[in-house]
């Protein structure tokens, strides 16, 4: 595909109004080739999240144009973007998401069942996404009852279960030890490789960053540099 | 269309199961508003028909008259003089508006036949009587005019005499014993049904009045004097009249007081049905309120899930859900709920309902209005508060939604 599969301009993200308005992104210029692994770094409080969530269709810009294979989705309303996260996009959230009480194949069928898939399906989907994530046998686990790594992993299977084009993860290892988040870093790596999910993925840590092959750095609401990596940590 | 409204429904009862608490909380809220009001406004129907009962075999439109002064005036020193079956023919010979005029001289005793005995209550009077107090004979005959004007031992027995002398066997033409005297049955009333509250008032025996005067009394007196109100007469005209015909015969002076009071059943029961409708509409306040309660505590428990649900509808946006999706889904687990509970409370309500009619006495009778308003208004609660917390969060941006706190 010729051109970038994201394109970010002069997009900004005012929070609240008035004298108690804070720009949390001042002008974003950004673009994300198909098929990038791409780690998205910056002090805390710099406008990492926003941007995250607006790439997500979480959140809208304030101002600004956000391309997606070459379409505007500043202009689409709230159901188009609703398909578009449906289709297209897969989110991982630092603090997990799973639904409570609800057990990890349930959980990891969820995005299928808003695509209208029928029962058999979406089991045989789910079950096939969360032995990509090594939890088979956890399937019948509710969030409680599995750990925060596993819980994690629970939520990747659940992002790439229906095969998006773009795995959006915003500190998906914030909350975890340093073996569970190589875990985690392997499985994102692997999805990037061998599926070709375009991934952008919010760390602290150099070493996460260092699965990536590009690294977007933020400051103060804006993109301070970003720099590709000559060898990227293999899977 | 129908496939998505299965899925969802599907979707919604396992969101039920899994929040038990919630749900069982919701559902009792429902219950208890939609079983009392149900409850209490059966039972206040059931009461206000046990009265109309009562009232109606007063006899409608009947004026009694008894000697001595009517309730709430001191009574005099002398005992009032009684009526004689000379005052029943002047009413009925001069009184404009009567339909029958009839005596009755109440006595108690023991009615036998051979070993079973009942102990009643014997009425003297005469086929007027019958007829006013719209008794039926189910077998046999009423009195001849010559068993009235001799004074016959012959008398008429109610279903629960029957019942307990007889039993299955023919009356007509048996003889019993009252006190010391023996009658022969000559019809058998027919039942006024199971009658509610103090009273049987299928144990009678009724005989005429002679009879009774002559052979259980042994006087002239008659206790009292039933007037049956022609419906074209204004009962308070009726009223004047007999009041004016009596006090000349009883030669009260203009100065005296009357010194018999007429009973106006007509009044009595408009009076009793007022009290029974302000005891309804009483009941109906108390059970409103209960219902009232019903609904705040399901507000309650929506507006406490409402940051669980909240969070929840964040995620199911996030991860492609339309926000019409979430909300069908949120309505159909309210509605789900709201039924279940109003049903239960129809079902609790009916079966509270029949349990406690015959303790109390008094029929129990269906009414689909209050059941289908209280139900309609409990499932709407439900639907109301499971619905709008849940509409608010369906149109945050899905980051908001799972921020909530
Ligand atoms: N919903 C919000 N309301 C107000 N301010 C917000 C909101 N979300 C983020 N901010 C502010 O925007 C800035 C950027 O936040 P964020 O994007 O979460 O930073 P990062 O993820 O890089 O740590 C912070 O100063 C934060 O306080
Ligand atoms: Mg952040």
């Amino acid at each position: 595909m010729t051109g970038p599969l994201i394109s970010l301009r002069g997009i900004t993200k005012t929070f609240g109004e008035g004298p108690t308005a804070f720009q949390a992104l001042r002008g974003i210029d950004l673009d994300i080739r198909s098929g990038d692994f791409v780690a998205v770094m910056g002090p805390s409080g710099s406008g990492k999240s926003t941007m995250m969530n607006i790439l997500g269709c979480l959140d809208v810009p304030t101002s600004g144009a956000y391309l997606f294979k070459g379409h505007h989705v500043e202009q689409l309303t709230r159901d188009e973007r609703a398909l578009l996260r449906r289709r297209y996009l897969g989110f991982v959230f630092q603090g997990y998401n799973l639904l409570a009480r609800t057990s990890a194949l349930e959980n990891v069928e969820l995005p299928l069942l808003y695509r209208g898939e029928a029962k058999k399906a979406r089991q045989e989907a789910a079950l096939a996404a969360l032995r990509k994530v090594g939890l088979e046998e956890w399937a019948d686990h509710t969030p409680a009852q599995l750990s925060g790594g596993q819980q994690q992993r629970v939520a990747i299977a659940r992002a790439i279960v229906t095969e998006p084009e773009v795995l959006l993860a915003d500190e998906p290892t914030g909350n975890l030890d340093t073996e569970r988040s190589r875990e985690i870093m392997q499985l994102l790596k692997r999805f990037n490789s061998d599926a070709g999910i375009t991934i952008l993925m919010v760390t602290h840590e150099e070493e996460m960053a260092a699965f990536a092959r590009t690294t977007v750095k933020f400051r103060d609401g804006l993109v301070e540099s970003v720099e590709d990596r000559k060898q990227p940590v293999p899977a | 269309m129908i496939a998505m409204l299965f899925t969802t429904l599907g979707l919604a009862m396992r969101e039920i199961r899994r929040h038990l608490m919630r749900s069982f909380l919701t559902v009792l809220g429902i219950i208890i508003g939609v079983g009392s009001v149900v409850t209490m406004v059966t039972l206040g129907n059931g009461t206000t028909a046990a009265v109309q009962q009562q009232i109606s075999s007063l006899g409608a439109n009947i004026l009694q008259i008894r000697p001595g002064q009517s309730f709430g005036r001191g009574g005099g020193g002398t005992q009032p003089q009684p009526f004689e079956v000379d005052d029943v023919d002047a009413i009925r010979q001069q009184v404009a508006g009567v339909v029958s005029v009839a005596p009755q001289v109440q006595s108690s005793g023991l009615a036998v036949r051979n070993a079973a005995n009942w102990s009643t209550t014997i009425y003297g009077t005469t086929n007027d009587y019958v007829k006013a107090q719209s008794w039926t004979i189910d077998r046999g005959r009423i009195f001849s005019s010559e068993e009235e004007r001799a004074g016959k031992t012959v008398c008429l027995i109610g279903a629960t005499i029957r019942r307990n002398l007889f039993r299955e066997d023919d009356p007509i033409g048996e003889r019993i014993r009252i006190r010391d005297l023996s009658c022969e049955v000559v019809g058998a009333l027919k039942s006024r049904g199971s009658s509610f509250g103090p009273g049987d008032q299928d144990d009678v025996v009724i005989m005429p009045v002679k009879a009774v005067q002559r052979r259980i009394t042994g006087n002239q007196n008659v206790s009292m004097i039933l007037v049956s109100v022609d419906p074209a007469y204004a009962s308070d005209a009726v009223q004047d009249s007999i009041k004016a015909l009596l006090r000349e015969r009883r030669r009260l002076g203009p100065g005296k007081a009357d010194d018999f009071n007429i009973f106006d059943t007509q009044q009595i029961s408009e009076t009793l049905q007022s009290t029974t409708r302000t005891l309804t509409a009483l009941l109906g306040a108390v059970a409103a309120v209960s219902l009232l309660v019903g609904g705040i505590g399901i507000m309650n428990i929506m507006l406490v899930s409402v940051t669980e649900r909240t969070r929840e509808i964040g995620i199911r946006l996030a991860i492609g859900a339309l926000g019409r999706e979430v909300l069908l889904q949120f309505l159909v687990e309210a509605v789900v709920l709201a039924s279940l509970g109003g049903i239960l409370g129809l079902g609790i309500a009916l079966g509270a309902s029949i349990l406690i009619s015959p303790m109390l006495q008094i029929p129990f009778l269906f009414n689909p209005t209050i059941n289908a308003v209280a139900f309609l208004f409990s499932a709407a609660i439900g639907v109301l508060f499971g619905y709008f917390p849940a509409r608010r969060a369906a149109r945050l941006n899905p980051i908001d939604a799972l921020r909530h706190e």
